[in-house]
């Protein structure tokens, strides 16, 4: 079993329809961080055993190598939440996806049916995460109380569509309309601790439009966006890619915090500009997105 | 029927003898007759000179068919340029299984899968051996079966033109499938209802067969325009029918490149090892085949010679839309296309004169002086398995029957400075990398580079390749690991059972065995 944080950086994430053996396979190939094998909006009523089943044989007997494995299961008004859950715990994913997150009461409760079944089946308590999916107007509401909901939260994403059903408005390329959302679900999990996941570009064949729409979500501060088909994962990992000339000077700006640490010093400057510790924050996000993207990032 | 056998350079177990068939060499290298020494003799055919009030046109198929003096025992042949809409092919057996004859060796240059009316034809004793490129559905079954008289023979597109040429394949009467002809049996494929494209197999054929008869369902004014393919002085007779083709399966449209996620993969991994290789330049050579997953390869190289200003010299083999739109934007300066697969292209052929259409000889005979495939600088390939030694099979399926072709794929591995394979690493749960091909159509020695999902294999002859690749950053792996990676998941299928009977050789470009296909076991 691999040992890894289950919150490690995910610049891309790749959905894969848990009814599709030959994608559940081959899906580690296409260079996303991480792949979330759905068992809910992908798969008809008629599928959801079978593909529950699927996905837990997928989890136990391949090897993903590196990248984030992640389900999302159904929600938790739905007849299958407590299946998904019993069948995928003991295979021992890195994170579950929890869809319709309307309050902390949601997290709390996926919370407990996890930790029961980690316990059940000898698992360490708490290293399966759960990315919490905000779906409704409710849920951006609550987004601080569910942010806080529970350490085994890793991050929060959005779920456009639905979001913008239950605002009665229409989605558009730009998604500017879930602009509030979008910043108050950054906010929070930024206060928190915890990584923020842009939503989904639906037009699989719009590749500038997707390269927009990524860039403002790198903008308002997403750690990462999902993809619904392969051929959108290079585009989304190049805008979550640092240039080398970023890279180059925040490897400086450590190396240099580094220094001033050793020698005592709360502030020192680089290039003639004053680093303190938000700028040394901001230079260690930019080596570890440089280092997810197989740049060269010098040890510091 | 046993044989005496001889194991090749391979290691395989080919016969030395085919009674009808006569002494048979053994493979013993891609190259060992292409070292400047070897010696080769054209043959020269016999045909009847025609009375010079000949009228070329036949009343119909029967008695065009009495007056060409076919007897039973003789060889006839067909091109296979109407693809999966031929039916010249169940047109003429038909008719020859009406006429009573019996015990023909039938020698197309291909068979498709509009094609079982031949397994029907041997099962009758029309026909009873066979010499082709390519079999699919049941006919690969009544081969693998042990149906015919004489084992089945495969050639290259290359080395069937040799065999055509030096005479040990000899052809009595072609019939020949004309999408438009005049009544003194001008012919091309770039007009008319039926229309196919370039006729580089056909061109053959018709020069060096004894009899040749044009088989049309489009008579045209004398003389065809604007484009001769195929010229009257080859050709004795011209037959008129209903129709030769289903148009809708001749040209099946613009052939889409592939929306499967993982062969585009494969295709951008393959994009990214040509450009490593640096045969990617000005007036570089190139090929790749019409299926979904080569038309991505060739998209990506279109955008990469657009992006730097490269204009290549050529590109040959089966020629695709898509490749006449890189002519007309002025990447390559020349195509030469020996057949067409969608029919985009037959106005490219009967407009652009930098589109040429090619004899199949030219294209890829070794033994002449010069043909196509040797100067070519990149080929991108398919295969249906590959062993750890690089040997290729384009012939035999999982089950272990026949179902594919050898067409220009050893010809052009053979002559390219990159011959590189695209293939998933598994089909259908099971693997495509084996320890060894079941049928070995093009040797390892030359096949460069094999690209899949989980990364590039590159021969170990290609030590300069393989650190261009890697310099690239690209996923290089060694074969026996890529191997144990899939096998991994897969675990390693059974051995299909063979009997000992040899139903099937293939015949390497060179005329020299590379390998035998045997009966299926039960």
């Amino acid at each position: 079993m691999k040992e890894r944080s289950h919150n490690h950086p995910m610049r891309s994430l790749l959905y894969i329809p848990g009814n599709h053996p030959g994608m559940l396979q081959n899906c580690a190939i296409y260079g996303s961080d991480a792949v979330i094998f759905d068992l809910e909006d992908a798969i008809s009523i008629s599928e959801k055993d079978s593909a529950r089943k699927l996905v837990k044989h997928a989890l136990k007997g391949f090897d993903y190598g590196n990248i984030g494995v992640i389900v999302r299961v159904n929600g938790r008004d739905t007849s299958y939440f407590e299946a998904d859950l019993e069948e995928i715990v003991p295979a021992n994913p890195d994170a579950i996806r929890l869809p319709k997150v309307d309050s902390a009461e949601d997290v709390l409760a996926a919370d407990e049916l996890i930790s029961r079944l980690e316990e059940a089946n000898g698992l360490p308590r708490g290293r399966i995460g759960i990315q919490a999916m905000l779906e409704t107007a409710r849920a951006i509401v609550n987004v601080n109380s569910i942010a806080a909901a529970s350490p085994r939260l890793v991050g929060l994403t959005l779920g456009g569509q639905d979001l913008a059903a239950d605002l009665g408005i229409r989605a558009t390329k730009e998604g500017y309309e879930l602009l509030y959302a979008k910043s108050a679900v950054v906010i929070a999990a930024k206060a928190h601790g915890l990584q923020a996941f842009d939503t989904v570009f639906t037009d699989v064949n719009d590749a500038e439009g997707l390269r927009e729409q990524a860039a403002v979500g790198f903008a308002l501060g997403f750690s990462g966006k999902a993809a619904i088909h392969p051929s959108q994962i290079p585009v989304i990992n190049a805008v979550y890619t640092p240039e080398p000339n970023e890279v180059a000077k925040a490897a400086k700006i450590v190396a240099a915090a580094k220094e001033a640490e050793r020698r005592g010093l709360g502030v020192t400057a680089v290039d003639g500009r004053m680093v303190d510790a938000p700028v040394v924050t901001q230079a260690l996000r930019t080596l570890e997105l440089a280092r997810l993207a197989g740049m060269e990032v010098p040890e510091l | 029927m046993n044989y005496t056998c001889i194991r090749n350079s391979l290691g395989r177990l080919v016969p030395q003898q085919i009674p009808g068939t006569g002494t048979l060499v053994p493979f013993s290298g891609a190259y060992a007759r292409l070292d400047g020494s070897y010696e080769w003799m054209p043959s020269p055919f016999l045909h009847r000179v025609p009375s010079i009030s000949t009228n070329k046109i036949a009343p119909d198929l029967c008695t065009a068919i009495e007056r060409s003096g076919l007897q039973n025992g003789m060889t006839i042949s067909f091109h296979h340029h109407l693809r999966n809409g031929d039916e010249v092919v169940g047109l003429v057996l038909a008719e020859l299984e009406k006429m009573g004859f019996r015990g023909l060796t039938l020698a197309p240059s291909s068979l498709g899968d509009s094609h079982d009316c031949v397994a029907d034809a041997i099962k009758k004793g029309v026909v009873t051996r066979l010499n082709t490129s390519g079999v699919r559905g049941e006919v690969g079954k009544a081969i693998s079966n042990g149906l015919l008289e004489s084992p089945a023979i495969i050639r290259s597109h290359g080395g069937r033109a040799r065999a055509i040429e030096e005479g040990s394949l000899k052809i009595d009467v072609a019939f020949l499938g004309a999408p438009a002809c005049d009544r003194l049996g001008n012919m091309t494929g770039v007009t008319g209802k039926t229309a196919c494209g370039a006729l580089g197999y056909a061109m053959v054929d018709a020069r060096h067969a004894r009899h040749a008869i044009a088989i049309t369902d489009n008579l045209v004014d004398y003389p065809l325009s604007p484009k001769i393919s195929v010229p009257q002085y080859l050709i004795d007779q011209v037959v008129v029918v209903d129709s030769i083709g289903d148009p809708s399966q001749i040209a099946t449209g613009a052939t889409r490149i592939t929306r499967d996620p993982l062969q585009l993969y494969i295709a951008e991994l393959a994009f990214k090892a040509i450009r490593a290789s640096g045969c990617l330049k000005n007036d570089c050579s190139f090929q790749t085949g019409g299926g979904g997953p080569s038309l991505a390869v060739a998209r990506y190289v279109r955008d990469y010679m657009k992006e730097n200003s490269i204009q290549g010299s050529y590109c040959i083999g089966g020629i695709t839309g898509y490749m006449a739109d890189m002519l007309k934007e002025g990447l390559f300066r020349t195509l030469f296309d020996v057949q067409s697969f969608d029919a985009a292209v037959t106005n490219s052929i009967a407009t652009n004169p930098n589109h040429v259409e090619a004899d199949v000889s030219w294209y890829a005979n070794p033994f002449n002086k010069g043909c196509l495939v040797n100067d070519l600088d990149v080929v991108v390939l398919a295969a249906l398995d590959v062993d750890v030694d690089f040997n290729v099979d384009v012939l035999t399926g999982h089950d272990g029957i026949l179902r594919g072709a050898s067409g220009g794929h050893s010809d052009t591995a053979a002559g390219a400075k990159l011959a590189l394979i695209t293939i998933p690493l598994m089909r259908n749960g099971v693997p495509s990398i084996r320890e060894r091909v079941q049928t070995v159509v093009t040797p390892g020695e030359t096949v460069d580079v094999i690209v899949t999902e989980r990364g590039i294999a590159v021969n170990p002859r290609r030590e300069d390749l393989r650190a261009r690749l890697r310099d690239a950053g690209l996923p290089v792996k060694d074969i026996r690991r890529l191997k144990a990676e899939i096998e991994h998941i897969t675990g390693i299928p059974d051995e299909v059972a063979f009997a000992d009977e040899i139903v099937g050789i293939v015949e390497y470009r060179d005329g020299t065995i590379i390998d035998a296909i045997r009966k299926i076991k039960g």
